[in-house]
């Protein structure tokens, strides 16, 4: 985000980021978490709430953006990175964050998912994993655990789940890091790296479903999360090590950084049309020099 | 009758017939010529069967025609399948080392070239090819520097060595004709004009840089894929950004999202891509983005024919997406149209906020036209509607109580609400697929309303007067009355113009009413237009009657006759006037109270 984000010239506070509703979540719903995280990070960073679009697919947590009183879109399921790459390639001074839930991202949407990591579209992506359908009131999702009983799969799930962090790091993300809803300052901390990353930022965050998800509840991560950035040895810049430490699911469970790299050209940075400027503010015509050669190629 | 004359080449894909027609077009639009291409190919790389033909005359060349004047058959199947088509007067050029002719028409001339005495086969691989371009040039009366000139350009970039090699092989092929092949009566004319040759899907992707498009994205698709390649090679020059995306759901989804961030964003497919989009134009709709999509109809359904062409999506178009929303559709009418539309649609699109969507197909976009450089504006006006783009934000934030009365989706008399775009201070807004009110919160989820649901869905469907006021009705061309109206969409036009000219002659009285706006309609203004007409024939290439059954449900109109056409080929006018003269005499296929005709395709592509 380095290029084009713009700081606020006067400090605002979490009230001015409070959006027009208050969240409909279930009462002790991960997502809370999450939202005053990104709220936190945003005054943190004093980005100015006009230039910061929060975009969202279809779900609980992908009706986020109608949450902050920054600009917004509540689009389709599983399309928010399409609508946010476009977005971001028509003004890239603007701050975009994407938030959605598994389900959204890598199920319907996980195409997308794939590709957008490996365009290194530079915006924040949130996954409010809680490894469960909610707002079709309880189906297996892609990173439901094995065993995990759900209306869809009422005798267990018998497919494997995805594993995000493994999958981004696959997929080429330059950035790509786990949090937890329960661990606030933690997870403040990744959101304002991520925002400030430029590129691809992913960041999963275990963020419990206290209503149709009784497996992996708040009780059951929070003994089992073990911060990253704990061991000084630890080094991010490591792929290896971050695609190791991905695989670790059970006892013990890394949240943090997994893995950052900054040398790897942002999308629209790679792009020379964008030399003069976001295309928003060029001039639609094309030079009319310009376009007397366009039609004396075909003459 | 305008004088034509049409040269069909035929061979495998890859033996080269493209470069003899790129030869013959050049050499025709500097002799101040128009022309019109049409190329039946098939879903191969090598092999297959292909047949370019290449009609030109000095005045306007609306489609293919009916005769091929000159054949040149590059390989024997070529040979075995299009020269029992030619009539007298015509001629074919070959290779009579490697081709030999079958049974042929009275007064059809066989031109054999004995290639390998001509020029070193064993050196040049296309010998046959520019032999024939020498031989044919000559008998069409055009003097050889023409074709040396040409011939120079396209080997520049090979040398002085290939240019010299080829400029002698043509002269041989020349020289030959001129020894033993008999002219054509008439030579080709010159006139003084000079025009630009391109495609339907070239003039649409240079239709979009007027219009001021700045995000063009795309998934390749057959036989939308000339619109990405002319985007992405002209895109730096012309300050667009140009995206190929992984699917065509991630294509709508992208272009709506910079369109969101306010430049005009544009994308095109096929019927197959184009169905992959459907939900995404709903959001265009329900978030009122405006957002242009083309779709380059190919013969259906599902993968179907993909190098073919048809009309068989406008029913997908009609409804594509789910629920009621504001839309507009157009079909250009040729290929001069398909530059000239896509500014215009935009500007509707952008007033109206709402989804514009072009309706084209193969026809148009892959074919070829000689267009009149003028007709390439350059300079269309470009109106962005009620669109709200101050961004003089530099740090001023703007907290909820600065934002004031801006209500992005506030009730208006014409349904338009002012539109900000994100980065503007004072204006913060979300967007959401899911119904809002004025001030775009759900009232969808935790609390629904049914009273605000009614005044939004009216809201949005009340631009839909606004778009029938700004798009004209269709007109009547040829006579008030005539014995015979035929009525036909987009692409169709020039053959069913021709058809109509040749029954005028034939003295049955013809006119046409071509539709352009599929939607808005306009269904009283064609309505009061075919009550004087005596026998109504709707003409669409496609099964079921698309546009008859869309015009009857608007207008309970019934037509006379169908002409239908769904074997992939277009139509030659001689299918629209033989049809027609068989109607007249009640000797087709009657379905209840109407007659159906479906022309045979005669020629095997």
């Amino acid at each position: 985000m380095a290029i084009g984000v713009q700081r606020a010239t006067q400090q605002l506070t979490m009230a001015d980021l409070k959006g027009r509703v208050d969240p409909d979540w279930c009462p002790g719903c991960g997502d809370f978490g999450v939202l005053a995280a990104v709220q936190k990070a945003l005054v943190e960073l004093r980005i100015p709430n006009h230039n910061v679009v929060t975009i969202s697919g279809i779900g609980c947590s992908s009706n986020f953006p109608g949450y902050m009183n920054t600009y917004g879109m509540h689009t389709l399921h599983g399309r928010a990175l399409a609508v946010a790459t476009g977005l971001k390639l028509a003004n890239h001074e603007l701050t975009v964050l994407v938030t959605g839930g598994d389900g959204d991202g890598f199920g319907i949407g996980g195409n997308h998912f794939v590709h957008s990591m490996r365009r290194n579209v530079d915006l924040l992506y949130i996954v409010m994993d809680n490894q469960i359908y909610g707002l079709t009131t309880g189906q297996t999702s892609p990173t439901s655990r094995v065993g995990m009983k759900t209306k869809s799969m009422p005798f267990g799930n018998i497919e494997a789940p995805v594993n995000p962090i493994s999958l981004a790091l696959a997929a080429g993300a330059t950035f790509v890091a786990r949090g937890f809803s329960g661990e606030q300052k933690h997870l403040t901390e990744l959101i304002k790296q991520g925002i400030e990353h430029p590129g691809f930022s992913f960041l999963d965050v275990f963020s419990p479903c206290v209503t149709y998800n009784h497996d992996n509840t708040y009780q059951w991560f929070r003994p089992r999360v073990k911060k990253l950035e704990d061991d000084s040895a630890y080094d991010p810049a490591d792929w290896k090590a971050a695609m190791e430490n991905s695989l670790v699911w059970g006892e013990e469970i890394p949240i943090g950084k997994f893995f950052e790299r900054t040398d790897v050209p942002t999308l629209h940075g790679a792009e020379p049309v964008l030399n003069e400027g976001p295309l928003v503010r060029c001039d639609p015509r094309v030079p009319l020099d310009v376009a007397r050669s366009f039609i004396e190629e075909l003459m | 009758m305008k004088q034509t004359f049409a040269i069909g080449i035929g061979g495998a894909a890859g033996q080269g017939v493209a470069t003899p027609g790129d030869i013959f077009a050049k050499i025709f639009s500097r002799r101040g010529l128009h022309l019109n291409a049409y190329n039946a190919y098939q879903s191969i790389i090598r092999g297959g069967h292909t047949l370019l033909t290449i009609r030109t005359g000095t005045e306007k060349v609306t489609n293919m025609g009916d005769r091929i004047d000159l054949l040149i058959p590059l390989n024997q199947d070529t040979m075995d399948r299009h020269l029992k088509l030619l009539s007298a007067g015509a001629a074919c050029i070959y290779n009579a080392d490697t081709i030999k002719p079958g049974p042929a028409a009275d007064g059809v001339q066989l031109c054999p070239l004995p290639v390998s005495e001509l020029a070193d086969i064993s050196r040049n691989k296309v010998a046959q090819n520019t032999l024939a371009i020498g031989a044919g040039l000559h008998m069409m009366g055009i003097g050889f520097p023409a074709l040396e000139e040409v011939l120079r350009e396209q080997f520049k970039k090979k040398g002085e060595a290939v240019v010299a090699e080829n400029v002698a092989v043509a002269r041989a092929g020349y020289d030959y004709a001129a020894a033993h092949f008999r002219a054509f009566p008439n030579p080709l004319s010159r006139t003084e004009n000079r025009y630009a040759i391109l495609s339907g899907n070239t003039a649409m992707a240079m239709g979009g840089a007027a219009a001021g498009v700045k995000f063009y994205c795309a998934y390749p698709m057959s036989p939308s894929t000339g619109v990405l390649h002319w985007m992405a090679a002209h895109a730096r020059k012309a300050g667009i950004m140009v995206r190929q995306v992984e699917d065509e759901i991630g294509v709508i989804n992208m272009a709506i999202g910079a369109a969101h961030a306010g430049v005009r964003a544009m994308c095109a497919t096929s019927g197959g891509g184009f169905a992959l989009m459907s939900e995404g134009l709903g959001m265009s709709a329900m978030i009122e983005t405006p957002v242009v999509v083309i779709n380059c109809q190919r013969a259906g359904p599902s993968t179907g024919v993909p190098t073919k062409t048809e009309q068989g999506d406008l029913w997908q178009m009609l409804g594509a997406a789910f629920g009621d929303y504001p839309r507009i559709i157009a079909a250009p009418l040729d290929i001069g149209d398909c530059f000239k539309l896509i500014p215009e649609i935009f500007n509707l699109a952008d007033r109206f906020q709402c989804p514009g969507l072009v309706l084209c197909d193969l026809l148009l976009s892959e074919g070829r036209l000689s267009v009149h450089p003028q007709d390439l504006d350059f300079s269309p006006s470009i109106d962005r509607g009620e669109l709200i783009t101050s961004t003089n934000g530099n740090g001023t934030p703007s907290a909820a109580a600065t934002n004031g009365d801006y209500k992005r989706y506030k009730i208006t008399d014409n349904g338009i609400s002012p539109r900000a775009i994100p980065g503007v201070p004072g204006h913060i807004h979300t967007v959401a697929t899911d119904e809002h009110m004025e001030d775009g919160v759900l009232i969808s989820d935790e609390f629904t309303n049914p009273v605000k649901r009614r005044a939004m869905m009216e809201k949005r469907m009340r631009k839909v007067t606004g778009i029938e006021a700004a798009v004209p009705p269709p007109v009547l061309s040829g006579a008030r009355t005539a014995d015979v109206t035929l009525i036909g969409w987009g692409s169709t036009m020039g053959v069913i113009e021709e058809a109509s000219e040749i029954l005028n002659e034939q003295g049955i009285s013809t006119n046409q009413l071509q539709i352009r706006w599929l939607v808005p309609l306009h269904g009283e203004a064609i309505l009061e237009i075919l009550k004087d007409s005596r026998h109504t024939i709707i003409v669409e290439n496609n099964y079921s009657g698309q546009f008859a059954r869309y015009l009857r449900s608007e207008t309970s109109f019934v037509p006379d006759g169908h002409i239908r056409k769904y074997d992939g080929e277009p139509f030659m006018p001689h299918h629209i006037v033989e049809a027609v003269k068989e109607q007249l005499a009640g000797k087709t296929q009657w379905v209840g109270k109407t007659q159906v005709s479906v022309p045979m395709h005669e020629i095997m592509v």
